[in-house]
């Protein structure tokens, strides 16, 4: 079997659904014979036919509104936003509409839809191709907010997404669309949705991430190993809801804690993570919580991207930090 | 049916100096006129005069519960209401020229058509007292698939787009039906929709009430469009106006419009030209932005007046009929306010129970919360 990558897996798990329930079909600009901006529905249009791989007009509102009316009808859509700094106009949709169909019908009527979009900086893209809003609509009831960090939980978290019976925005980051392979087969074997995922086990420190960034946290882990120190690393993969339990558990046994993510801080989901912590578990804390983040500036265009994201060395020097205090 | 034009197909044509590209037309349907005379012959669904009748009774039954509402608002049991007083027979008349399998889309002032689908007037006292099972549609009639009241403006258009694709993705021969105010045509909403449905010709009509009021903004401060039936035509797909409060035209051009787009023959935007006669909800003072004149103008124009006076020239109605009507409708209301203040409330913990299909665990600590603090 060979390997693959992200945006690959992404393909892959398309297919696979579109192949196994005729409900699923795919929307959204330039998906069709294009396969989409970043290639993620190759060959699906051809394979699966126009009427259920649908190139949309320039209209993400629609791309929005009208997965909802095709959700309450019984399809499953999968829409594609091209970029995340396109996504706005549909967080009315979701907000408004997607995230409360169920609630305000007493459950008569459902959404289970799957906005797709790219997040995220360091490929060097135009401005407003970079931002990582994931906030945004984990602040939103109603609406799960997954975001996997290698090709085989693209895979296996986007076939769960595209199943699961609500409302789900799935972010891929862009940095990791083609930068590493892996074997993903392709069993239809979906992971689950609502838990964290330990990547490496470790008593020293616990280290919480998720998308991109999943990987400077890797490399800060084994930095920290080189010096002894073994740290535990979760990606958090459904930032919404919140599997508090596994982070929970993580620092009850290492007593330290960093989280790391790509967004701005201000208000980010590791500050509800933090805080979270504080309630639950803060006695099992020895040293206080440290987050490495982008900055609360605005993403920077191309030339300084480097500077913005999060490196391993920020990561591992907020570790080391950590373990001074206590 | 027109079809774009590639514009290299036009550059490379043999065109004279200056010559018409295209042109288009937007025509304007009435039946009865304002004193009740036919001005047009009768079409053929209202050969029965029961049928006359009874678009009638529904009128006034509508307005009857409308009424209740209001009053119900004025005294503590019912939250902000929007009254549909003065829009009777666009509403009826939507209602009942769709099919029952098809899925209405509409905003808060469409409860004549909601009432026609099946919807229980106690569920509509339900909502607007403040309590989702008044979007549960629980009834033996009731129109299970479609969608609840979309509060916020036009952000329903584009959910009908993709309503109206999965009917004819899966061919069955039905039809979504998109009811918008005038003011949200001027919403990018609309015409995102209304492009959209062009496109994959869809079996989608839209219904633009033209009450002349959003809130306080009256239509000629919205749009400099001389009608908005025309804004269709920028999507490709036909758009005609209707005097609404004619429910004899409002009826015809609504079958005619279904008919099309259950048979294949695509998308339409339906103008109804109406007034808001009541302020826009129970919250609101219209007295503060329009004058009296253009009120009593309009109330002239009442829809349930006009058909009266029709049925009655023809002896098909009378004044004891009226207030055996009256009465009947009277109790009918009444047996559903009852039924509505009957009902016992939710237990705080409802506000989890249909958040997701199945509660993450998660959330299950809040509701738990929830759940003990109500038993403290």
């Amino acid at each position: 079997m060979s390997e693959i990558t992200l945006v690959e897996a992404v393909t892959q798990a398309l297919a696979h659904e579109l192949q196994t329930d005729e409900r699923v079909m795919l929307l959204g600009e330039d998906i069709g014979a294009n396969g989409g901006v970043f290639r993620a529905t190759t060959g699906l249009q051809e394979r699966f036919g126009a009427e259920r791989v649908v190139d949309t007009p320039l209209a993400e509102t629609l791309i929005a509104g009208m997965s909802i009316g095709l959700a309450a009808q019984g399809m499953r859509p999968v829409a594609e936003i091209q970029f995340m700094g396109f996504i706005y106009p549909a967080i009315d949709q979701l907000l408004n509409h997607a995230a409360r169909l169920r609630n305000r019908t007493c459950g008569r009527l459902s959404c289970p839809m799957v906005l797709r979009s790219p997040i995220g900086a360091g490929i060097h893209a135009p401005e407003h191709h970079s931002e990582s809003t994931e906030a945004l609509f984990a602040h939103i009831p109603g609406l799960r907010v997954v975001i996997p960090s290698s090709p085989a939980r693209a895979y296996g978290l986007l076939l769960a997404a595209i199943r699961d019976p609500d409302p789900v925005v799935f972010l891929e980051p862009t940095r990791l669309y083609r930068l590493a392979k892996e074997e993903v087969p392709d069993s239809g074997d979906a992971l689950p949705l609502d838990v964290c995922f330990v990547l490496r086990e470790g008593k020293d420190v616990t280290l919480v991430t998720w998308g991109a960034t999943t990987r400077e946290t890797l490399a800060a882990a084994d930095a920290l190993a080189d010096e002894g120190v073994e740290a535990e690393v979760i990606d958090v993969a459904t930032l919404a809801p919140l599997d508090m339990n596994t982070i929970l558990e993580s620092v009850a046994k290492t007593g330290r804690c960093v989280i790391a993510h790509e967004a701005a801080r201000n208000v980010g989901v590791g500050a509800e993570i933090a805080a979270r912590i504080a309630d639950r578990g803060l006695l099992t804390l020895l040293s206080p919580i440290k987050r490495v983040t982008g900055y609360d500036t605005i993403v920077p265009l191309a030339k300084l991207e480097p500077a913005y994201l999060p490196t391993p060395e920020r990561i591992a020097a907020a570790a080391r930090e950590t373990l001074e205090a206590a | 049916m027109r079809r774009p034009v590639d514009a290299t197909l036009r550059l490379a044509s043999d065109s004279q100096p200056n010559e018409l590209a295209a042109r288009f037309e937007v025509h304007y349907t009435r039946i009865l006129d304002p004193d009740g005379r036919l001005r047009a012959p009768l079409p053929e669904p209202f050969s029965d005069p029961g049928v006359l009748v009874s678009l009638y009774e529904e009128m006034l039954a509508l307005r009857l519960f409308d009424a209740k509402a209001v009053a119900l608002q004025r005294t503590g049991r019912l939250g902000t209401y929007p009254s549909c007083l003065g829009q009777e027979a666009t509403a009826i008349a939507l209602g009942r020229t769709m099919a029952r399998e098809d899925v209405l889309l509409a905003t808060y002032r469409e409860t004549g058509t909601m009432l026609v689908r099946g919807v229980r007037m106690a569920e509509i006292f339900l909502y607007w007292s403040g309590d989702e099972r008044g979007s549960d549609y629980s009834g033996p009639d009731a129109p299970k698939e479609d969608f609840p009241i979309c509060v916020p403006i036009a952000t329903h258009a584009p959910q009908a787009v993709g309503v109206a694709y999965a009917m004819k993705h899966k061919r069955e021969p039905r039809v979504a039906v998109c009811v918008l105010g005038d003011g949200a045509t001027s919403k990018g909403d609309f015409y995102e929709a209304m492009n959209g449905a062009g496109v994959w010709h869809l079996p989608l009509v839209f219904v633009v009430v033209n009450n002349e009021w959003a809130i306080s903004v009256p239509r000629s401060a919205q749009t400099r469009a001389q009608t908005l039936a025309q804004k269709a035509i920028a999507a490709g797909i036909p758009g005609e106006q209707v005097d609404g409060n004619d429910v004899l035209a409002v009826h015809s051009v609504m079958q005619r419009a279904l008919a099309a787009a259950r048979s294949g023959g695509g998308p339409s935007v339906i103008e109804a030209l109406t007034y808001r006669i009541a302020d826009h909800t129970t919250a609101d003072d219209a007295t503060r932005y329009r004058n009296a004149a253009d009120l009593d103008r309009a109330r002239r124009l009442d829809p349930l007046v006009r058909l009266r006076q029709y049925l009655v020239r023809e002896r098909l109605w009378s004044e004891p009929q009226e207030m055996a009507a009256r009465e009947a409708c009277n109790a009918r209301v009444e047996q559903a306010v009852a039924q509505f203040l009957a009902m016992p409330p939710r237990e705080p913990t409802a506000m989890f129970e249909h958040l997701f299909a199945e509660l993450p665990a998660s959330l299950h600590e809040q509701r738990d919360a929830v759940r003990g603090r109500d038993h403290e």
